[in-house]
């Protein structure tokens, strides 16, 4: 997801407030994907993401005037995303809640990689089989929501650092520090499972950089 | 400076970002060039990573965006001023 540029976001919000209101469409659509995506990460469910992704807009509409433009458009909506899905959260009595333990657990420390020197590569075939996308969603899932969300943003949408760290209202140090956890435990979960996908010898992609 | 693969592991994400130091890049590469685990580790997460910003891999539900923008418009027809 690309974001777009700061002056476009700002002339339409001036023109949607001044009475163009068809253009909020334009507006949200290229925010549309990162907002059911967060919710996804925070709600683990599809029809309440989409339901609460409905809500966000309509929010994000009705409160377009308080948007002082201090931050990029798209790192308001997901702010505004992220809290719509917690308090979503704390409605639903029944669902299970992550583990606390996670929300301290921020140390870079020991961890052991999978060591599996045979899958190195991916066949780009091997994204077009649904099972591929299925081992690396339920993978993603499995992550305590700390790791999930910056996975989300960082990976998954490819923000940078500083507009992950803004949108989870966290430092930059911690959203590097949960992103290395995240790959790590990526890798350890992901690389014996993806190595069926490797034919033996096919190199996809290229060497270190 | 010799490193050992523990700490290539506890850089690695960082790595991948070209978030370190040159002198710890150069430590890393060297170990790399010799050390087959290490780079198979670096090769792997770098795949995951690829892998997860793949549009393919996640999309969104089929019809979420019609769906959105009819609720938009519904919003829309119903609200004169965005902000009364």
């Amino acid at each position: 997801m690309t974001a777009t540029a700061p002056e476009f976001d700002a002339d339409c919000i001036r023109r949607i407030l001044a009475g163009e209101k068809h253009l909020f469409h334009e507006l949200i659509l290229p925010c549309e994907r990162a907002i059911y995506f967060i919710l996804f990460s925070l709600l683990k469910n599809e029809a309440e993401a989409e339901d609460v992704a409905q809500e966000t807009a309509i929010k994000v509409y009705q409160n377009l005037g308080k948007f002082r433009g201090d931050s990029q458009f798209r790192t308001w909506v997901l702010s505004i995303a992220r809290n719509e899905g917690l308090g979503r959260l704390r409605k639903i009595s029944n669902r299970r809640e992550d583990s606390l333990d996670a929300e301290t657990d921020e140390q870079t420390g020991d961890y052991t990689p999978a060591i599996l020197t045979s899958w190195r590569e991916i066949p780009a075939e091997a994204l077009e089989q649904k099972e591929l996308g299925n081992v690396l969603r339920k993978a993603i899932e499995g992550l305590p929501e700390i790791y999930r969300n910056v996975v989300l943003l960082r990976d998954i949408e490819e923000m940078d650092i500083r507009e992950s760290a803004a949108v989870l209202k966290i430092s930059e140090a911690s959203v590097k520090v949960r992103l290395h956890r995240a790959r790590a435990l990526l890798q350890r979960e992901l690389a014996p499972q993806l190595k069926g996908f490797a034919p033996a010898k096919r190199r996809w992609f290229g060497g270190r950089t | 400076m010799r490193i050992d693969c523990k700490h290539v592991w506890q850089h690695i994400s960082a790595y991948i970002e070209n978030d370190v130091d040159p002198q710890l890049r150069a430590d890393i590469d060297r170990h790399l060039e010799t050390c087959e685990i290490c780079s198979a580790v670096l090769d792997s997460t770098r795949n995951v990573v690829i892998l997860m910003a793949d549009d393919r891999v996640f999309e969104l539900p089929a019809g979420f965006s019609e769906r959105l923008h009819a609720r938009i418009d519904r919003e829309l027809e119903k609200a004169e001023d965005p902000n009364p």
